[in-house]
């Protein structure tokens, strides 16, 4: 089988890192060849495959090192549960440096160190929350990963978010093989919430792939820096993310996104009631205008 | 008699445009007039201080260039760090022939390169303990440097390192002014704007906050402002103001220190020779401290008089009698000068394209050599700089902004002046076309040209330049007749 590669991205905190990682456990579980790379500085999109807390990531040994050029690749690859190849780009701490410039940086060293050629089956990238520059668009650039899976739920902003990273997959779409290959729905339990991602799916020209229940043993097993594939391979919620993991095996299902306009978005919303129709007329007025406004109202009543 | 009509001129204006594509053919427009020097203002006829267009060759540097290569580069007795990758640093390192007086790599450090060299590590987490670490060790193994820039490269601002923090730590650490300069080469459309950062940190930094309280003044004490040091340009200029009775207390910043910057709030008047690239700190002084500032021509004999004259203007008769007997001094070189070369030189056409300033002020120290100045042009003037230029030249001469290198190459062989004085990126052209070429940034490694002892090196070089009788073996022996 060719090599897939596939990047997750989604809204901040959204749980792009712990789908990415029980998914993947999911695939080597049944004997699909991995490996994982954390697109994050925060570098905690493998932990719960290593059981560790952070991994030492490539730009942190490179920066001890001299160079990136004086790694090798068996400097930063790790093996965790099931065999899955773990790697971490890493990048500064928070309000230093250019963590973008470290995402390009590691995934050119993983190509130049040959770390593709390995008889892998999947690739995951998991990249950070807003596509803030260049740098963490890289996974979707030059023909790196071609699969984009977006993970939402039923919110507002993760919704927006979703549309917004759709647009720019279509940005690269043109000139490159990437394609959006689905919404996976962990769910937040709000009404109607499948209906809810399904249907903006369907606007996307792509489909809910998979509606990922909420369950505590995910969190359970969090605190144990297991996945729950690993940690309980009989609950329930293990199931759900083996039936994930089988869907994007066999999906076939690519396409270049149509982004929806913002009052589609709204409109879509509405028609959910998540967002009431808009009120031209209490745009821009504070509280004390709106007490103004009723009492005239009453007063000429 | 003009060696171009204005119809002509403006002919070739509408030759060399014919060959842009039309959007680019309209922007280019603007930047390129046939003078009329009863104008009194350049603004509705030209066009300055904008991006350059794509696909167009241009001369023009960087925001970096123009503080670390042209304000701070010449401080002689400060540490210029380069931060960032090392190219910056070492391609612009001792090439701008800014002379100085001291021991290289004990007291001055102007022809040194001082870099952070960046590698990929320093982009993704930061240069900024790089540079605290830097600073300690150019503190450590210069101890004699009296202060420290921090000039920034493009990857500095991409990746927004705090250089103001780091600068303010290590400044109280070693007791010394550490400047933090935002001059990252992306900022701005030309030099011009590093000029303009540097001048600004030169104010914040040092006058703000080190002004030398103690100095003792005289009533006669005047800086030199905007004054490299080419060749030793601004030697040759101080020893003129010295003779007249000045006191000449600072050089900004040509064999400079950071001790003159530092006491120039207390001078009576600013002398500014480029005003491009200083006319910022010399307004801020007027305007803070109540110094006048005077803008002062010293390339050949007409304007030297004129601007001797009219800086002892300002002061009591004693200076006035200073200049006439300075003048006096040297009208026999001046005599002699011109009895040597005007012959040879004179109704020898010129064309200029330089930085900020020579474009117009060079103008005169021609024309007392009876050549006549056809053409001129800035790499990165503003419509202040075209406002005096139009004064200067010529009526249907022509005018052009940060030209383009099809548009020189087109002016020229159309006129075929005799002397063509721009920069090393335009030497070899027109050498190679057979046209004597002077570099006129870098004085092509004589100098100094101010003053009067720069008029005879000047005219010496124009001669051997114009009238080398090597350009009449240009033609190759097979295709002579």
């Amino acid at each position: 089988m060719a090599l897939r590669q596939c990047a997750i991205y989604g809204k901040g905190g959204i749980g792009k890192s712990t789908t990415t990682q029980n998914l993947v456990a999911g695939l080597a579980e049944a004997g699909n060849k991995v490996m994982i790379v954390g697109c994050d500085p925060k570098a905690d999109s493998t932990r719960l495959i290593l059981h560790a807390k952070a991994q030492d990531t490539i730009m942190s040994l490179a920066a001890e090192a001299g160079s990136v050029e004086d790694l090798e690749l068996e400097d930063v690859l790790k093996a965790g549960f099931s065999g899955i190849r773990c790697v971490e780009s890493g990048g500064p701490e928070p309000g230093v440096g250019c963590a973008g410039r470290g995402v390009i940086t590691a995934i050119n060293f993983l190509e130049e160190e040959g770390a593709y050629e390995e008889d892998l089956d999947f690739v995951f990238y998991d990249v950070l929350g807003d596509v803030v520059c260049g740098g963490f668009a890289m996974p979707i650039r030059q023909n790196k990963a071609q699969e984009i899976y977006i993970v939402v739920s039923g919110e507002m902003m993760a919704m927006y978010a979703a549309n917004n990273i759709c647009k720019g997959i279509v940005k690269y779409a043109n000139s490159g093989s990437v394609r959006l290959a689905g919404l996976i729905c962990n769910s937040r339990n709000t009404d109607r919430e499948d209906e809810l991602i399904g249907a903006l799916a369907a606007r996307l020209g792509s489909h809910m792939i998979h509606f990922v229940p909420r369950d505590n043993v995910v969190q359970r097993a969090e605190i144990r820096r297991m996945t729950v594939i690993e940690y309980d391979p009989m609950a329930k919620q293990a199931d759900e993310y083996r039936s994930l993991a089988n869907k994007i095996v066999n999906n076939k299902n690519l396409v270049v996104p149509t982004p929806l306009t913002m009052d589609e978005l709204e409109d879509l919303m509405m028609e959910f009631g998540m967002m009431d129709e808009e009120d031209v007329n209490i745009i821009g007025k504070t509280a004390a205008q709106e007490r103004q406004l009723i009492q005239m109202v009453a007063a000429g009543a | 008699m003009s060696a171009l009509t204005r119809e002509k001129a403006e002919g070739l204006i509408e030759e060399v445009l014919s060959a842009y594509p039309e959007s680019l053919r309209d922007e280019r427009k603007k930047h390129l007039m046939v003078n009329d020097p009863s104008l009194e203002q350049s603004k509705k006829c030209i066009t300055s201080n904008r991006k350059s267009q794509p696909g167009v060759m241009t001369a023009r540097g960087c925001a970096y260039a123009g503080s670390k290569g042209v304000v701070w580069g010449p401080v002689k007795d400060m540490i210029h760090l380069s931060h960032g990758p090392v190219g910056c640093g070492q391609y612009s390192r001792a090439g701008r022939r800014n002379y100085y007086v001291g021991y290289t790599g004990v007291n001055t450090f102007g022809t040194m390169n001082f870099t952070s060299d960046f590698q990929e590590k320093d982009v993704v987490f930061g240069g900024d303990k790089k540079l605290a670490k830097i600073i300690d060790e150019m503190e450590m193994l210069f101890p004699l440097n009296k202060g420290i820039s921090v000039q920034s490269e493009c990857p500095v601002g991409l990746i927004g390192d705090d250089i103001e923090a780091v600068t303010k730590k290590s400044s109280a650490a070693i007791g010394k002014p550490v400047v933090p300069v935002r001059c990252e080469g992306f900022r701005g459309v030309s030099q011009s704007l590093g000029h303009h950062i540097a001048n600004d940190t030169i104010r914040d930094f040092i006058l703000e906050r080190e002004l030398d309280e103690k100095f003792s003044t005289s009533p006669y004490d005047v800086a030199i402002i905007g004054d490299y040091n080419i060749g030793g340009d601004a030697w040759s200029s101080r020893i003129l103001l010295e003779e007249m009775g000045l006191r000449v207390v600072a050089q900004w910043s040509g064999d400079g220190t950071l001790a003159e910057m530092k006491r120039t709030p207390k001078v009576k008047m600013n002398l500014l020779h480029c005003y491009r690239s200083m006319n910022y700190i010399s307004r801020h002084m007027e305007s803070k401290y109540g110094i006048p500032w005077f803008e002062y021509n010293f390339f050949g004999p007409t304007k030297i008089a004129e601007s001797l004259r009219a800086i002892a203007g300002h002061f009591d008769d004693r200076i006035k009698e200073g200049a006439e007997k300075v003048i006096a001094k040297y009208q026999p070189m001046v005599d002699a000068v011109n009895a040597q070369y005007l012959p040879r030189l004179k109704g020898k056409k010129v064309m200029l394209y330089v930085g900020g300033l020579r474009p117009r002020h060079v103008v005169g120290a021609y024309e007392d050599l009876g050549m006549e100045v056809v053409g001129t042009g800035y790499e990165f003037g503003h419509n202040d700089d075209y406002d005096r230029t139009i004064k200067e030249m010529g009526d249907a001469t022509l005018i052009y902004d940060d030209v383009t290198e099809l548009e020189l190459e087109h002016f020229v062989t159309k006129i075929r002046p005799d002397l063509v004085g721009a920069g090393i990126k335009e030497k070899y052209v027109y050498q190679k076309m057979g046209i004597p070429f002077r570099q006129m940034h870098s004085w092509d490694y004589s100098g100094p040209y101010h003053g009067y002892d720069g008029y005879a090196i000047f005219a010496r070089d124009v001669d051997m330049t114009v009238n080398n009788p090597c350009w009449k073996n240009m033609q190759a022996p097979w295709k002579r007749s």
